[in-house]
């Protein structure tokens, strides 16, 4: 059996089929093909939509949001009031799309996110989901299992903290704000958005410590 | 549908394994995969809902053995060929045969910073909401056959109203081609013990967002 081994696939989450990688090349490349051919899609435009996801949507736009949140608190308010809303009246980023909730956490609350059923995710602030948020274990242990989750994130919480899952089934999509990171007071903006992680803003993650010292070296 | 993609709760699945560095696509043809089924979407072939049913419609065996983005394709071979939009003699043959059926609609480069944002799916209420916020709900016991977003791990229990996130589209019958049937959609708050069983975390909270025809007054 021959592989064409141009990409790496197995970091899927599932076991690796080695022929998968090569008739879904075969199978995808036919139907993009039959639908252009057809009318139904111009190829350029299906590459403007992988660059977009591929350079500029991703989580360093939720990051800005949870940096600015962190230092303006006429912003964070506004941003649990209505985070759509929120994010077009202070023009952080661009426009994000309808029904974005952020959820604080809290020393007596952590938040987490999930989709059971299948992959909703906030992708105009995160951008696509990683692998693993669209796997069977965190699809099905999410919700009744999160601190043994956690624990495969190598996070532990307090044992007394009300840990809260949100099972995206609707068109509302959340984001977590995290609690800012004590020994980061008088940073700007752009030094504290790079602490926040995608994955603290999923909720199965915490922002980086702060270095110890001399934190404006990180700038 | 009590499908396999309605996960909450099982157990076998094992550890979550994050990846470190993980690129956005795996493989190039994970992105064409993404980018045509996005803009089929877009295009008008098939709702969101109707699109998440054709995931769901994937037999068990092949949902769990394929990876994320292989059924997308799978998905996508499927509803294409449903839909009377490409054959599959087509597909097989890797080219078109004859000519699209309907006279279709191009998407194309001037369409992609729409799609990059996600539309609303907020649509004006017949009526007002049923439930106030702090009122407690049960959800229904309901196993429709069709695509609904009620997981059954949350189905016949006892929670509390959390929001009211306004009238949305209902998935239910939008996905079956029954039209968007606009209905209020709220947070609901269930504790762990109520969905799990009294050995359960006594900190664990999770919520639905859950449609106003799943809920009935409890």
């Amino acid at each position: 059996m021959t592989h064409d081994h141009d990409h790496d696939d197995h970091h899927d989450d599932h076991p690796p089929h080695g022929s998968e990688l090569s008739e879904m090349q075969l199978r995808v490349r036919a139907i993009e093909t039959v639908l252009a051919e057809k009318g139904y899609i111009d190829p350029a435009a299906l590459d403007g939509m992988i660059e977009a996801y591929e350079t500029r949507i991703g989580p360093h736009i939720g990051a800005r949001l949870v940096a600015k949140a962190w230092t303006d608190p006429a912003f964070k308010r506004a941003l649990i009031e209505d985070a759509s809303k929120a994010i077009r009246a202070f023009g952080v980023v661009d426009r994000v799309g309808d029904h974005l909730i952020a959820v604080e956490n809290t020393p007596k609350l952590h938040n987490m996110i999930v989709c059971t059923l299948c992959s909703c995710y906030p992708w105009d602030v995160l951008g696509l989901p990683p692998v693993w948020y669209k796997s069977s274990p965190y699809r099905s242990r999410a919700v009744n299992d999160p601190r043994g989750v956690l624990a495969d994130f190598g996070v532990t919480l307090p044992p007394d903290s009300e840990i809260r899952v949100w099972d995206s089934t609707a068109e509302t999509r959340f984001i977590v704000l995290p609690m800012r990171p004590a020994g980061t007071e008088g940073w700007s903006e752009e030094q504290l958005a790079a602490l926040v992680t995608r994955d603290c803003m999923i909720g199965t993650g915490l922002p980086k410590n702060p270095l110890p010292k001399h934190p404006k070296d990180i700038a | 549908m009590d499908g396999i993609h309605d996960m909450g709760g099982m157990h076998g699945f094992g550890r979550v394994e994050p990846e470190a560095n993980e690129p956005v696509f795996h493989a190039k043809w994970e992105g064409r995969c993404l980018a045509l089924n996005r803009a089929m979407g877009a295009i008008g072939a098939w709702s969101i809902d109707a699109g998440r049913a054709g995931i769901e419609e994937l037999p068990p065996a092949v949902y769990l053995a394929r990876s994320y983005y292989g059924k997308w394709a799978l998905r996508l071979q499927n509803m294409v060929i449903a839909r009377g939009l490409a054959g599959a003699d087509e597909i097989a043959a890797g080219h078109a045969l004859r000519r699209g059926e309907p006279p279709p609609r191009t998407f194309g480069i001037a369409d992609v910073s729409r799609t990059l944002n996600r539309g609303s799916y907020s649509r004006p209420a017949s009526a007002p909401a049923r439930f106030k916020v702090g009122e407690r709900v049960r959800t229904k016991n309901i196993h429709p056959p069709t695509h609904t977003r009620l997981p059954r791990y949350a189905r016949g229990r006892v929670g509390v109203i959390e929001a009211v996130r306004g009238c949305h589209v209902f998935p239910d019958t939008s996905a079956i081609g029954a039209g968007e049937n606009p209905q209020w959609l709220y947070t609901v708050l269930f504790d762990g013990r109520e969905l799990w069983g009294e050995n359960t975390d006594p900190t664990l909270k999770v919520s639905i967002e859950a449609f106003e025809p799943y809920l009935e007054p409890a």
